[in-house]
């Protein structure tokens, strides 16, 4: 995983209430059984004219021009609600986003923003949106700096920036505990032995 | 003497492996659904990285999600790559050795279906699934909560998740529900009163009168609609009724075991005195049926009202929310949901597609037929209920009344490529969500439960059953 330590980016703003994860990307646009394949799918029903079409619907600030290559995206509140489909996130870094700012996210996105190494920022995207030009986030300080130096700090739990500031695979974390976890299963099969459906294994438990 | 806990601090402290980092636990994981959608994919994943399943026994696979519900079916799909996710995901299930309930398994269906009914989900487990509507089975008292596919790859690697612990919040429901109204009412009447972000990242403990007289289906459906509150999950302690549903289902546990299990199951409420980070009482008397009229869930009425004002909403909402639901559904403030005429009536889902669903919405079709003109569809929760179903006559009654009588699935809940309602079609729904474009594009949603569905399907508008006229003035 790609860490995440600063990012100067334009913002695009898409400040909307429950953007949810039908909408990041339709279920439709999840053609087969990967993470990739997914960038031209995002905000589907939204950026193109036609339903199934790819002719972009100018109406929609994802085609404005003046936000081309922005990385950075404003959202309404509980964004990402719905469907705990991954591929919302997969989508949206595919097509280059980094780092989501909204009021609230629900929580299943939000986990799954910090699985791939996109940073969730919850904060007031409205005054972020109404100064003019790049904002400047800073996950080790927890700020974001808009083009007029005005700051905004904001809070990210511990285990979360550590993961998205070096870029860790939590799996292999855990795996280092194997024979913590084992000996907890052992344990416990002891103390509920119908909580364990297969024969006791080489793995203790 | 321990400080009082409530269940949630139980289970998790019975799970709690290690503290990792410096604010996150690793958390046992007892039992792992996959199915076809999202699971695939994790299992794919995680073979690409080198690793196996660290206890295939705990893990269950179906196929609800992509697969058709038409008469006949077969790994071909409707929608148009949908056989590569059934078949990728029974090859990946068949070579991790994971339980798999496959098509034409008796006991394939909806994930939070089946669990329930084949006893995987049990009082005091924890159990993931990548699928948000997990939550459901914390009906049964367990620890369930939906996951993305990576967390879902972490738990089928390491038998744990690392978890910040969410704060719990008790919803205690008083009274009574008025006869008529039903658990699908009431996750819409809260839903109404606290909104859509109402329980953002909290643990939901369901409590009160209300809920103890609720049967364990019914807390299934409620239960369901905790993730549309942005919860992290909702948990009904385990009580008597819980322990009469569990009762020799095929993966509870049996004889000496079932004794131990029980005697633990009763140690699993929550203590008097135990703190909440919140608490928030609904009073069920005051419950109506209801029917939601824009995109967002929270946007919901009782039946006989109208659209609702922007300054008349009871949960936070935005000008711009309000403009775009009514926008998006074609309707205006002061419009009486039950005279608008619908296009179409789906009864199915994970929040109600069990027999108890189907009985009451039997019920009231049976010696009528639906409206002319309206599609209405009816899609058991599983291969179990069909069967059931079918046992009792059901079908024969959703047949005779006009509706098409379908396989186990997910089906038109949501909309993945293959069949849908059209554009600007209003549907009345038994299903969660009303977002935009969920059940087709452009299609208009209305939540309600089984039984207006039904009432609705006949009279070929919104209506409540107490809409119908009786059978014998039909007869005249």
């Amino acid at each position: 995983m790609t860490p995440f330590t600063t990012l100067r980016s334009l913002a695009l703003p898409l400040i909307r209430d429950n953007i949810d994860t039908d909408a990041i990307i339709p279920s439709r646009e999840m053609k087969s059984v990967a993470k990739q394949g997914l960038a031209d799918g995002l905000f589907a029903g939204w950026r193109y004219t036609a339903i199934g079409g790819r002719e972009p619907d100018p109406s929609f600030v994802l085609n404005d021009p003046r936000y081309a290559g922005a990385s950075i995206l404003l959202g309404g509140v509980n964004f990402g609600c719905g469907s705990s489909r991954e591929h919302a996130v997969w989508a949206l870094a595919e097509y280059g986003f980094r780092a989501v700012i909204a009021p609230s996210f629900n929580p299943i996105f939000r986990g799954n923003c910090i699985r791939n190494g996109m940073l969730p920022i919850e904060a007031d995207p409205t005054p972020l949106a109404a100064v003019e030009g790049p904002l400047t986030i800073d996950l080790e300080a927890q700020t974001v700096v808009a083009a007029d130096g005005s700051a905004t700090r904001f809070e990210i739990e511990p285990e979360a920036k550590l993961m998205l500031l070096k870029g860790l695979d939590p799996i292999d974390l855990t795996l280092e505990r194997s024979d913590e976890i084992t000996a907890f299963r052992a344990r416990d099969r002891a103390a509920h032995p119908w909580h364990y459906l297969g024969a006791p294994s080489l793995q203790g438990a | 003497m321990t400080a009082p806990r409530t269940a949630f601090d139980k289970l998790w402290d019975a799970h709690r492996v290690a503290g990792v980092g410096e604010d996150a636990d690793l958390i046992l994981i007892d039992r792992i659904l996959l199915h076809e959608r999202t699971g695939g994919i994790a299992l794919k994943s995680l073979e690409e990285s080198g690793r196996a399943v660290a206890d295939p026994a705990q893990v269950f696979v179906t196929m609800d999600h992509v697969v058709d519900t038409l008469p006949g079916r077969s790994d071909k799909t409707i929608m148009p790559t949908g056989t590569q996710f059934i078949t990728e995901t029974r090859a990946a299930a068949q070579r991790a050795g994971l339980t798999l309930f496959d098509l034409g398994d008796p006991r394939q269906g909806i994930v939070h279906v089946i669990s329930p009914e084949q006893g995987v989900i049990l009082p005091g487990l924890t159990l993931v699934c990548p699928d948000s509507h997990t939550c459901s089975q914390g009906a049964l008292g367990g620890l369930a909560w939906g996951i993305g596919s990576s967390e879902a790859e972490h738990a089928l690697a390491t038998s744990t998740l690392r978890m910040q612990k969410p704060s719990v919040m008790r919803i205690t429901v008083e009274g009574s529900l008025p006869l008529g109204t039903t658990a699908k009412d009431l996750a819409l009447h809260i839903l109404r009163q606290i909104g859509s972000s109402g329980a953002r990242g909290h643990m939901i403990e369901y409590a009160g009168p209300a809920i103890a007289e609720m049967e364990i289906e019914a807390r299934l459906t409620l239960c369901n609609m905790a993730t549309e509150l942005a919860a992290f999950s909702a948990i009904i302690p385990p009580d008597e009724r819980t322990i009469a549903y569990v009762k020799d289902r095929p993966f509870a546990p049996k004889g000496a075991d079932w004794d131990r299990a029980v005697a633990y199951w009763r140690t699993l409420q929550s203590d008097d005195g135990a703190i909440y980070a919140r608490e928030v009482t609904i009073d069920a008397g005051a419950v109506r049926p209801m029917v939601s009229w824009g995109t967002s869930p929270q946007q919901a009425v009782p039946l006989g009202e109208a659209v609702p004002a922007l300054d008349a909403e009871i949960a936070p909402t935005t000008a711009d929310a309000h403009a775009r639901a009514l926008d998006y559904m074609g309707l205006s403030v002061g419009q009486r949901l039950d005279t608008l005429p619908i296009d179409a009536a789906f009864i199915g889902s994970c929040t109600n597609s069990r027999m108890s669903d189907l009985r009451r919405a039997a019920a009231i079709l049976a010696g009528r037929h639906v409206a002319p003109g309206v599609k209405a569809i009816c899609v058991p929760g599983s291969s179990a209920v069909k069967a059931a179903a079918e046992a009792e006559g059901l079908d024969r009654i959703f047949l005779n009344a006009g509706f098409e009588w379908r396989e186990a699935g997910c089906s038109m809940c949501f909309f993945a490529g293959g069949e849908s309602f059209g554009p600007e079609e209003r549907v009345i729904s038994s299903t969660n969500r009303n977002f935009e474009s969920r059940q087709g594009p452009r299609t208009r949603t209305h939540l309600a439960a089984p039984e207006t569905v039904a009432a609705s399907a006949i009279m070929g508008r919104i209506a409540a059953p107490a809409d119908l006229p009786t059978l014998s003035e039909v007869d005249a």
